[in-house]
Formats: C-alpha cells, structure tokens, sequence
C-alpha cells in the first residue's frame, strides 16, 4: 500500500533523527563526559617507553657509557647523529679512543628508536619530552654529552 | 588555460578539487568535470605528496627501511611495517617466536581499529556530520594512549624489527586492552545510534557510488572496497600469514557494491578485530619476544614478496635484492592506489556531494596511494 | 515598578513629543530605532556565536572557548576584533560593486524583517495589517544576496552554492510559507500582534490540535532550510564546496554574512516563537489562577527571549547531529514530503477551523 509504506518512511526517518538527536542531547547535559584536556595547564601524563628526544644517560659522576663506537650514526636511517672523536690519554699514558662531541640533530630525528636499539652499552635512550618548539631552529643541534663528562670505568 | 578551453569546447565546468580542499583528506587533486551538480569525468592528479619512499629505501639497510614505511599508510603504519618485516624475514628465512607473532597480530588488529574508528569520524565529518568525530577520537586515544605506552609512540610506532618486535609489551598491556574492550563494546552502539541508523546518512550512503564485482576486480580494488562488492579477498584468509590460520574471525561480506555496503564491512571489521583481540589477549605465550638475528643483515640474492591486510585493503612489498646491504629495489603495493582508481568509475553521474561520500568510504590515506 | 520594554518606549515617546516639534520627534525616534536595531544584531551576533560555540562543543565532548574573559565570554568579542582589522580582499575577476554590495543586502534583508516582530507586550516597531505576508516576502530577499555573492566572486564553488542556496529557497519557501499559513487560518488574521493577542488561553501548539504540531515540525525543517543551517548548509558545504558563497569573502564582508545567518536564526525563531508559541505571552494553564499570576510576573520580553532562544537552541541542536543531506535528496524532502504534507495539513486545519475544534 503506497500511504502507509510513505507514512512509515516518514515516521521512521523521524525517529531516526531522534535516537541521534538523544545522544548529543545526553551529551550536551552530561558534562562529565568531556575529554579536554587543558594542555599548557594540565600536563599530559606520558608513558615511560615515549619516545620524544635522544638522551645520553649520565650518572652522579658526570660519567657516560658511550664508547664513540659509531653504532648509532650508523644505524640511523637519516643522518641524525654524529659522533665527533678524539684521543684521551690513559694513565698508562696510552692513547685512548674516546668521544668529543655527540651531536644530535633533533630536526632530523624520526624517532624510530634504531639507535638505542643499536647501541651495545645502553649508553643512549629516548626521553619523554615533547616540548621541543625553539625560535632559532640552531638550537636544535644539540651535544648530547654534557661538559666535562667522561667514559665510565670498565665499559669497553 | 587548459580548463578555460575545455570549458569552451563542451560546456562543462571544470573544477579543482584539492590539493587543499577539506574532504581530501590530505592533499589529493582532482579535477572533476561537472555538468551542473553532476559529475562527468573525476582525473585524479598524483604528485603533490610523492616523498619517493620507494627510492629512499633503495639506500637504507633492511633494519633501517622499515620506519619510513610508518609514513605512507600512517593509519596502519604499524601494518605496514609488519608487511616490511614480513618480507626481510622471508629473505633471512629466520623463524619468528611464537609470543612475537601474537604481538604482532594483536598490534595488527588494534591498529586497524584505530584506523577504522578514524575512518568513520572522518566518514561523518565528509558527509557533513562534525560531532561523530570526536566520539570516534574518544575511543581511539585510548587506543593512541595503549600504543604509546607499549611502542613508545602513538602514530608512526616503529615497533616491528626483523625476527620480533621491538621491545616486550608492558606489563600495564593486557589490563588496559581488555578496559578497551569493554569500553568499546559500549560505545559501538552510539556509532550506530548517531550515524549508522540516521536516516539522512543511509540516504546518502544507498545507491551511491556503485562498482560491481567485475569492475571492482578489474581496477584492482581490495579490502573492504572489493568486499562491498562480494568478493572475499582477505589476505588473513586466503594467505595467512602469523597466526591468522588459528584464529576464529569472518570475513564480512556485502553484496550491494555501493557506499552503504562499504560502510557495513568497515563496521563489521571492527567487530571482527576485536573478536581476534579478544582470543588472543588472554593466551599470550611466554617466550622470547625477538628472534635472535645478526647485527648486519644480508639478504641473499633473488626477489621476495610478502603481503599483508591493512586496513584498506592488500599491501604489498617486493624486494629485488643483489645480495647487499641495501635492496636494489623496493616496491609497494598500496591498497589505496588502486582504490583511488575506481573513484572515476564510482563517481560518474553521481552528484558533488557524493564524490565526497565515495572519497570517504574508500577510506583514501593520500601518502599512501603518493608515495 | 514592573520592569516593561513598552513603558520605557512610551516615555521616550511623550518626552520627545513635549519638548521637539513633531517631525523632530518623528525622525528622532526613526534614528533611536534604527540605532537599536545595529545594536541589537551585534549584541545577537556575539551571544549566539558564543552560544552555538559552547552547544557545539558540549556536545562535541569538548569545553569550547574558555580563556578570553570570563570562561571565554570575550572570545567572540576577539574574533571579531580580528575580522574587523583583517584586510578585506576582492578578487581580481570579480565584479566588485556586485561583490561589495552583496554583504549589505543579506544584512539589510535580515534587518527589515525586525519590523512586525514584537519583542515585548505593545513593544513592537511597526505592526503592520499584513505583517505575516511581509515576513515571507522580506525573507526572501536575503537570498538575492547569497546569488549576487556568489556570481560576482568569478569563483566555481561560489556560483554552485549560490545556485544550490537558489534552488533551496525557493523551494523551502514553500512550507515555510505554507505552515505559517495554517495559524493564519486559525487566528484569521495576517498581523503578528492579532496572532499574538490570540493566544492569550493558549498557545496554538496546545490549542491548535495535530494541524498545528505537524506544521510547527515542518516550519522548523523549513526555516532550518531557509537559513542555510546544517543538515541543510548545501550553500556553504564545508566538505564539498569549501565554503560555497562566502569563499572569496574575508575581514569585515565575511563577517557580515556571518552575522547575518545569526540574525536570520533569531528572526525565524522569533516567528516561530510568536506564530506556535504565543510570542511574549505567558505561560498560562487553564484556570490555575495562582499559577498564571506567578507567570505573569515574568517580564513579557523575557517569555519572548526565553522562547526565542529555546527554538535557536533547537535549531543548533540539528546542525551538530544530523549529515548534511544532498542537493536532489533536499529537493526531494520538500517536493515529495513536506509540500504534500503541509498540503493535507491545511486542508485538515482548514476542516477544524471551520468545525471550530479548537478552544
């Protein structure tokens, strides 16, 4: 019969309407459904594994486990790092290869994680920050090891 | 120029759609030829976004190759990487643990709801409908949040390597998916309340943007494009790779061919992933989490090919390698490309409007088809 | 002293009549009101963008603007403040006196329409004899407007959505039209203060029986239309057409038809309110005589805001539920549903008319 298959298209799509209309509806009321999250001010919790920035791990001693191995340059797909190297002596007044400069190019970085991967004595890890908006895009060139920081006793 | 002579000839009007346009997606171009609101002809015109991944690869190592494939689907950027993974280790012909495989797939399946859920926001948002995105962001950030928390990252993880993954789950894994479960299962009636049952939405979705089986085929269509259609085409069915030959799951199937069957499959798929989520997350194998592999990897010389079902449809990775460090060639079969070239065929006679909703349920991720 | 809009009006009146000859007085007050009426729509324009920011995002999950001022009252205030500074560009190819007139004529269209609308008791700036047959002509205008905006912009999505916008208002018109009919036939009278005064037991939408519940539905879908308000924005169709008419539109021009679709929601909502609702007439519940006294309290201007707004709520609620419906599925919903429907509609409204059915 053509009025009720039309009238039941009418009411049907009217309801249709409805059941969708309920649900912002009960959202519109229900403000504790409200997923913003106020950013500058509510800081997000980020999980420990987050990868944001390449850091090299010192200890209380200013010492670092990176040997200058090249591992990590060279498993970096995008030329992120470069290990510049020089020549300590040891006690035993034997030349030591040791590194100079960990340079760290953050607006290179994809964050893949090869690098840690590759390092064989843990000496780098990612960070979990993600602040890393600088005016002057030089300041994204960073020396991972700190001043003055030197090899640890017995990583080889 | 060209289009003001076109428009001379014939009449018609010729219009830019994109590489800025805000239903592309991304930075898709089309040139559309309309006649009135009807649509005559739809050229896409590739390039905007070509980044040469292919060719990039070319100079990568086969540890290293694998990240820069997060960047072309990066929907299913953890898929495509298992893709990746899949045909190194074909060439190594090294044994994956069997706690790596369940990784592997459980990772699978909740990167392809995410990207699903993604899909019908952006869906609804296409055909004009702004508040079911959010309500699908709502879900997938927990989703983004339980990806960051066992990845490290929560778009373009890196999370595959040759012979595992990357790192062992956390150990806050098991607890927080099953949460998502539950929390989805919930939901998953509001989508329909909101948007599926809305009958301005059907109407925009029945009988539009039409292929049939044959045509779907003969464009190379996959994924839940050809299944609208009818034809099964899963790759985790008809060539299981990991586990997906244990697993309980079927395959949906619609035979209508146009945006709304499309829309079924996509809304039934996810279903289907977390019925295999919901296998899988109770029995997963202790065991090592890696395969042992050699620092430096060769793979011997010939070509190897692995494919996999990501969210759109067949990825494919073919690798030409000579025996070296690097592949001598690498090449992908995107879903989405061959997608993308049924859209002239869908669109043909139909209005603006549906070109939009045709984009949509297409699913078109633009890195993915320009790589 | 009860507060009263028509007291103050009143006032005015008497004291520029005793102290400047009458022309004086005359061109005075046409000065006052008109002045009232820019201040109004800009008023209207901040509250109902800042309304429609905050039920959008409600509804959204989302807090929407709460850092400018007090919970980010002043955020409109803002936007404005930029749109205002904003260079206004015309493009190269366009007809520029087309281009720039466009903007004011939507305006001025929305701002006749003010005039048989009555804000308060006696509180109203010409009620006109005929003023429900202005309404629906002056209301047409406005879409001359959006045509010229989008032929004179020499830009393709522009003209498609003029020509969509064209193509729905002339159609939407139809029902609008027609249901605001179906109270002309129960008051049998044209003028808004009539239709209002007629509602002093009852508003139509209790007393008018199912004629009038049908075509209040349909005068909302209609105006909803006629607005170019989601699910119906064919003319502007973010996803389709970018931004349809006003693509080529930025600084203050743009910000014109922005406020002047805001100024549209207020006036057919404020029909809508005085035609189904009883306009600035209480809420009155049979022979509750305590309860209508309390009513009657409430300031007549506060039950026409009140209702006006309720009706604008109503229309902001579609627009962030519903998808936005195709350019033939648009024609089709009024060709082959609403006009067929408000068709049968006033005939049965005409039968209980007649019969005398309702109170």
């Amino acid at each position: 019969m053509f009025i009720t298959k039309y009238l039941s298209e009418v009411f049907g799509g009217l309801r249709s309407l409805l059941t969708g209309m309920r649900r912002t509806g009960y959202y519109f009321t229900h403000h504790k459904n409200i997923i913003t999250q106020q950013y500058p001010n509510e800081k997000p919790v980020l999980a420990e594994r987050f990868r944001g920035e390449v850091v090299m791990l010192h200890d209380d001693n200013n010492e670092h486990a990176c040997t200058g191995c090249t591992a990590c340059e060279l498993a970096c797909p995008n030329a992120t790092i470069k290990i510049v190297t020089k020549f300590d002596l040891t006690p035993e007044g034997k030349k030591k290869k040791a590194i100079d400069k960990f340079v760290y190019h953050l607006e290179l970085c994809t964050m893949c994680n090869l690098c840690v991967e590759a390092c064989p004595t843990g000496a780098i890890t990612m960070a979990p920050n993600f602040e890393h908006s600088v005016l002057n895009r030089n300041e994204l060139t960073k020396v991972l090891n700190k001043p003055g920081s030197k090899i640890r006793e017995g990583v080889e | 120029m060209l289009q003001e002579v076109a428009q001379k000839e014939t009449g018609d009007l010729v219009i830019n759609v994109g590489p800025q346009h805000p239903s592309t997606h991304g930075v898709l171009h089309l040139v559309i030829t309309l006649n009135g609101e009807t649509i005559k002809k739809v050229e896409p015109h590739l390039g905007y976004i070509h980044r040469s991944i292919e060719k990039m690869c070319e100079s990568l190592s086969y540890r290293q190759f694998i990240y820069s494939t997060s960047r072309m689907d990066y929907l299913s950027a953890h898929i495509n990487n298992h893709a990746c993974a899949l045909a190194v280790e074909k060439g190594l012909q090294i044994e994956i643990p069997e706690r790596a495989q369940v990784i592997r797939v459980l990772m699978d399946e909740l990167t392809r709801l995410a990207s699903h859920q993604l899909w019908w926001g952006a869906l609804a948002m296409d055909v004009g409908a702004i508040t079911p995105f959010f309500h699908a962001f709502r879900e997938r950030e927990v989703l983004n949040d339980i990806m960051e928390e066992t990845c490290g990252a929560r778009l373009t993880m890196n999370y595959m390597v040759p012979g595992g993954v990357m790192f062992d789950l956390h150990p806050n894994f098991q607890s927080r998916v099953k949460d998502f479960i539950t929390l989805f299962k919930s939901k998953l009636p509001e989508y329909d309340e909101l948007v599926t049952g809305n009958v301005i939405f059907q109407n925009r979705m029945k009988q539009v943007g039409f292929i049939s089986a044959e045509d779907a085929v003969s464009y190379g269509c996959t994924g839940p494009t050809l299944r609208g259609s009818g034809v099964s085409c899963d790759i985790r069915k008809h060539h299981p790779y990991e586990l997906y030959d244990k697993l309980q799951f079927t395959e949906p199937l619609e035979t209508g061919g146009d945006c709304w069957a499309r829309y079924l499959v996509r809304m039934e798929e996810m279903r289907q992933s977390l019925h295999i989520v919901e296998q899988l997350i109770d029995n997963i194998p202790e065991g090592e989490f890696q395969a042992k592999t050699k620092a430096v990897l060769k793979l011997p010389k010939g070509e190897f090919y692995s494919r996999v079902e990501t969210a759109r449809g067949e990825l494919g990775v073919y690798i030409v390698s000579e025996g070296g460090l690097t592949p001598y060639r690498i090449k992908f079969r995107s879903p989405g490309f061959s997608n993308l070239s049924a859209l002239d065929h869908m669109a043909r006679g139909q209005k603006i409007g549906d070109l939009v909703a045709i984009m949509g349920t297409l699913d078109l991720v633009i890195p993915d088809i320009d790589r | 002293m009860e507060f009263s809009l028509s007291a103050i009006a009143n006032q005015v009146d008497t004291w520029l009549h005793a102290n400047c000859a009458s022309w004086l007085a005359l061109t005075i007050e046409f000065v006052i009101v008109g002045l009232l009426c820019i201040a109004l729509f800009a008023v209207l324009g901040l509250v109902l963008i800042m309304m429609e920011r905050k039920v959008s995002a409600y509804m959204q999950l989302r807090l929407g603007p709460n850092r400018v001022g007090p919970k980010g009252m002043f955020q409109t205030l803002a936007d404005t403040l930029k749109l205002l500074v904003k260079e206004g560009l015309t493009p190269n190819g366009a007809d520029k006196f087309l281009f720039n007139l466009a903007p004011f004529i939507v305006m001025i269209a929305a701002m006749l329409v003010l005039a048989p609308i009555g804000f308060a008791k006696d509180f109203v700036i010409w009620d006109i004899n005929i003023g429900v047959l202005y309404i629906s002509a002056i209301s047409s205008i406005g879409v001359i407007g959006i045509l010229m905006a989008g032929w004179a912009s020499n830009n393709k999505y522009s003209l498609l959505g003029a020509m969509r916008s064209g193509a729905q208002i002339v159609s939407y018109e139809l029902s609008a039209g027609l249901s605001i009919l179906t109270i002309v036939i129960f008051t049998q009278d044209m003028s808004m203060g009539q239709i209002v005064a007629s509602q002093a037991d009852g508003w139509w939408i209790w007393k008018g029986h199912i004629p009038v519940i049908i075509s209040f539905i349909i005068f909302l879908i209609a105006v909803t239309a006629e607005t170019n308000r989601a699910p119906f924005d064919l003319a502007e169709a973010e996803s389709e057409l970018t931004a349809g008419f006003h693509t080529e539109y930025s600084g203050m021009k743009f910000a014109l038809f922005f406020l002047a679709e805001y100024v549209n929601i207020f006036i057919v909502c404020a029909v809508g309110a005085t035609l189904f609702l009883g306009g600035w007439m209480p809420l009155h519940i049979g022979n509750w005589a305590d309860f209508n006294r309390i009513m009657d309290y409430i300031p007549s201007s506060v039950w026409f805001f009140g209702k006006t707004f309720f009706l604008i709520f109503v229309i902001m609620w579609f627009r962030w539920t519903f998808p936005r419906l195709r350019i033939d599925q648009l024609l089709n919903l009024e060709w082959k549903y609403l006009l067929p429907i408000s068709m049968f509609n006033l005939l049965l409204a005409t039968f209980i008319a007649i019969q005398g059915w309702y109170l």
